[in-house]
């Protein structure tokens, strides 16, 4: 079989995996492309934050982030422990990745949560290849998150329908995922010292100053309760 | 925010996520994870999918203005929709758009 017939082959055993993200990323890379504007930001923002960050709700709250003061070492944290989940997806893809030549890189550069997840449990075809399939559901996944967030930012400058209360795209979505891992979980200590670190530090430290407080926070009470969370096995 | 700042502020919110994608690749390719970080990993994002919900609602003040009706409405349609259809896109929206509508509309 010729490269590029291999190439095809895979492209097409991509495709059809991708489809649900296709629904998924763009309705919410439009959200988020669509707030933007409605925030007063060019739609050159969502589509290089999109491209560059590829990391949906860290994108998110960077818009929190850039329309507050300005707080490096903040922002630096944030997106640490936001997005710090990648860190054992790309354990577990270890091998996986491996003999994959230049499209390493960017395998690595777009592994977000549905990428690792598809990536990790499709089984690929046997007339395909295991790395151009990858390559092709990364890149997919990548152009309908960059193709959603610019069509929102583009159609908000057009459109003049009153957005007052979309922001509330992000409240939903960060309920959405703390409701699936609440409902994934058996015990619910982790949850609950998140919980009661952020709204403890919010009462003490204010609105604007207490998301560094309440990480400081949790990774102690989650140091420090090692053990019972552990023995209560509510871990997945 | 200066545009200098905005950049710097995308910039490093794009090499932290890096940092954790490329992270494990440059370090584990080779022997064990240590145990504390497997811990860390299964034990951070319910913690932090917490934070992340009150750092949306952190600006809602429950003794003036509409004392936070919209967003206590809205969440609940979220949880009981997400409870009843266990489908995210569909919360989402439901969510969103009941949201706009309580605050365009109503209060």
């Amino acid at each position: 079989m010729s490269r590029s017939t291999i190439i095809k082959r895979s492209f097409s055993a991509a495709l059809p995996q991708t489809l649900p993200i296709l629904t998924g990323f763009l309705f919410l890379g439009f959200s988020y492309g669509f707030y933007m504007r409605s925030l007063g930001f060019s739609f050159l923002y969502p589509m290089l934050m999109a491209l560059t960050i590829f990391g949906g709700s860290l994108e998110f709250v960077a818009v929190s982030m850039l329309l507050g003061s300005f707080a490096p070492l903040q922002t630096f944290l944030m997106a640490l422990m936001i997005q710090a989940r990648h860190l054992f997806y790309g354990i577990s893809m270890l091998e996986k990745y491996k003999n994959t030549g230049w499209k390493k890189i960017y395998l690595i550069f777009g592994m977000c949560d549905e990428s690792f997840s598809i990536n990790y449990s499709a089984s690929i075809p046997q007339d395909a290849d295991r790395g151009w399939f990858m390559f092709f559901v990364t890149l997919l996944n990548q152009f309908y998150w960059v193709a959603g967030a610019t069509l929102g930012g583009i159609f908000g400058s057009i459109i003049s329908i009153n957005t007052e209360g979309l922001e509330f795209v992000m409240t939903a979505l960060f309920v959405v995922i703390f409701l699936e891992q609440w409902l994934k979980e058996k015990r619910h200590i982790t949850a609950l010292i998140g919980l009661i670190a952020s709204v403890f530090c919010l009462l003490g430290f204010g609105a604007d100053s207490f998301l560094l407080p309440t990480m400081i926070c949790i990774l102690a009470g989650l140091t420090l309760f090692k053990k019972p969370i552990e023995k209560a096995g509510g871990l997945q | 925010m200066t545009l200098s700042q905005e950049i710097i502020t995308i910039a490093i919110c794009a090499l932290g996520t890096m940092l954790t994608r490329f992270l494990p690749f440059l370090i584990f390719s080779k022997g064990k994870t240590p145990r504390y970080i497997q811990y860390l990993g299964k034990a951070l994002p319910a913690a932090i999918f917490s934070m992340l919900v009150v750092y949306c609602l952190k600006d809602v003040s429950l003794l003036s203005g509409s004392h936070g009706l919209p967003e206590l409405l809205s969440i609940a349609l979220i949880i009981g929709l997400h409870l009843w259809k266990r489908n995210m896109l569909l919360s989402i929206a439901a969510g969103t758009i009941c949201y706009m509508a309580l605050v365009q509309f109503i209060f």
